[in-house]
């Protein structure tokens, strides 16, 4: 081996970080980040910089740096490509070498990739496009507590996506009234509420109360309607320990599921509270308050599905995915991506959906992809062409603003859902359909027809603000 | 705007009970119930028939009605199956699965049947 020689200063990052000719190894982590550099400063270097700052470099030369095996562990910068349409900036791939990274820790994965090297000088803008994680990480990872199929056993559906419907308004509220709401909507037809995410432990209602009455209401709809129902109890707290105390509460009363703000309660206590999951038979929502400050920009910041692959990796069994065609909508192509990475377990490079690179997931159980928000029930023939049955279809306002309340409003998404359901099954185009299959369906359920007067003419047309990089035609 | 209509559901009411994917729409056509077969078949999964008691179908094991139809891919003789079911237990509800051996989950359920809750 050579011997290398101690020289302080500064030097170019390309000449230790830039390996075009690198043979990327089936166990290093891989990322892609799309490079805005500042003026004068060249891609190569730019992409050699992140790389260092990303793994093991710092700004100069250290005499440490000859203590240890640099080649081994250091990051390197292996490819660049343009942006479609946009000269600005470009795509940087860098390797990673696994011993970089504690086994089962996303959050050591990320104080890494997203740490320092994002306010970094000599780049004007960074965003981490997309991640791939070895399967050798993958499996050091617990994973979605129970996963698509094993909640589908617990919950007893089968052939169709679970209905879901978050209780407004979602502040102010006293527990009993809010205990009503829930019970209104499950009786009505809805597998599953949702504690909304603001909803932690307020003066106008302490967790505890919200737990007590929210059981009562899961209870008594399942022993009337013969199925089974829940509630995601938002366990989303201020410390970890109080997080704790009030999923121990929830398994006491009997609840199927609870609920986490993955983004805003950090991946620690998401990792955690997923592990806490797995070993008392309770499943996990997961909300993503935040994630919009994080994925939006274009040009900085860390993309969904990269977001949804720390979460995979972190536990959970729903995320919110976006809906496409509601009030949040989002490019159709990188939604199916991220929806695939979320239950898929093998998905494809294809940079058509954005996806920079092969995923193996191995045996790790897959995660509900969550539609919600601004959605209703002529909205149901798209979701069901777009999501397929491993979803959770949520319906705020499209179930508590039925003019005949929440029973019939609950009523009208079931019905629309099995509706579209049996028309897909027969092989019907639904999305092309959806108004024949709706109106038809209606003529068994009042509760449908009305639901269908109300909300006709509600669009949403906003054009999404992260589009997919592709050319101007 | 029509008048509000009372949402008839009761503790009191056996009839209230539904039993998941497509208990809220009206009961499936002869026509209809094929059409649910051969989606099962087109899908690659292994048809099964399973009935019980209307008082008891929260449970998560329902009587076997012989043993799963692996492999089988003729519309008519899965029918066949889950009349004879039928006609063998009259009062219970009958439910056709689609077992996908990949996913090792029910790739869908639904009663086809619907028993006597009275």
């Amino acid at each position: 081996m050579a011997v290398k020689t101690y020289s302080a200063g500064v030097k170019e990052y390309r000449q230790t970080y830039w390996e075009p000719d690198y043979n990327v190894q089936d166990t290093d982590i891989l990322a892609c980040f799309k490079i805005t550099p500042q003026p004068g400063v060249d891609r190569e270097e730019a992409a050699a910089a992140v790389a260092a700052e990303s793994s093991t470099g710092t700004w100069t030369t250290v005499w440490t740096d000859l203590l240890t095996d640099l080649d081994y562990y250091k990051g390197r910068a292996y490819h660049i490509e343009d942006v479609p349409g946009d000269d600005t900036c470009f795509y940087a791939f860098i390797a990673y070498p696994i011993d970089l990274f504690e086994e089962g820790s996303v959050v050591n994965v990320f104080t890494s990739l997203v740490g320092n090297v994002f306010g970094f000088k000599a780049i004007r803008a960074l965003r981490l496009e997309d991640v791939r994680f070895p399967i050798a990480f993958v499996k050091t990872c617990g994973g979605p507590p129970y996963g698509i199929q094993a909640e589908r056993d617990k919950l007893n559906k089968y052939g169709r996506a679970l209905l879901g419907c978050t209780i407004k308004p979602k502040l102010g509220l006293s527990a009993k009234n809010y205990g009503r709401a829930v019970y209104e909507c499950l009786r009505g037809g809805l597998d599953l509420t949702k504690d909304d995410e603001n909803i932690n432990s307020q003066p106008f209602m302490r967790w505890r109360q919200r737990f007590e009455f929210v059981m009562e209401a899961i209870h008594k709809a399942e022993r009337e309607t013969g199925e089974r129902k829940g509630h995601y109890l938002n366990v989303t707290a201020p410390t970890p320990e109080e997080m704790y105390k009030r999923a121990e509460f929830a398994k006491e009363l009997g609840a199927p599921i609870i609920m986490h703000d993955f983004l805003t309660g950090g991946f620690t206590a998401n990792t955690g509270l997923a592990n806490w999951c797995r070993n008392n038979g309770m499943l996990l929502h997961i909300h993503r308050a935040m994630h919009a400050v994080l994925d939006r920009n274009p040009h900085h910041g860390i993309h969904f599905r990269v977001l949804a692959k720390a979460l995979r990796l972190s536990g959970g069994d729903h995320l919110h995915s976006g809906t496409v065609v509601g009030k949040l909508e989002g490019d159709r192509e990188a939604t199916l991506g991220w929806i695939d990475i979320m239950r898929e377990s093998f998905i494809k490079e294809d940079r058509s959906r954005g996806i920079f690179f092969d995923q193996d997931w191995g045996s790790m159980p897959g995660v509900f992809p969550v539609a919600s928000g601004g959605i209703h029930v002529w909205h149901m023939p798209a979701l069901v062409a777009i999501f397929g049955d491993d979803a959770c279809l949520q319906f705020g306002g499209g179930t508590l603003g039925h003019p005949w309340g929440n029973a019939a409003g609950a009523a009208a998404n079931r019905v629309a859902l099995e509706a579209c359901v049996e028309a897909r099954n027969e092989g019907i185009p639904i999305e092309k359909e959806g108004k024949a299959i709706l109106t038809q369906a209606a003529k068994h359920s009042p509760e449908l027809k009305i639901a269908m007067e109300t909300w006709k003419e509600i669009k949403f047309e906003f054009d999404t603000v992260d589009k997919l990089d592709v050319a101007h035609k | 705007m029509s008048e509000m209509i009372d949402y008839k559901s009761r503790l009191s009411d056996p009839a209230s009970r539904k039993f998941e994917t497509f208990s809220y729409l009206p009961a499936l056509s002869e026509e209809q119930i094929r059409k649910q077969v051969e989606y099962i078949v087109s899908k690659g999964w292994n048809p099964a028939v399973e009935h019980t008691e209307p008082e008891y179908l929260m449970s998560n094991y329902w009587y076997m009605w012989k043993l799963p139809m692996f492999g089988e891919t003729d519309v008519d003789r899965i029918l066949a199956e889950a009349e004879a079911c039928h006609k063998a237990n009259p009062n219970n509800h009958v439910r056709l699965i689609g077992y996908d051996n990949f996913s090792q989950s029910q790739g869908t359920a639904m009663v086809i049947y619907r028993g006597k809750t009275v």
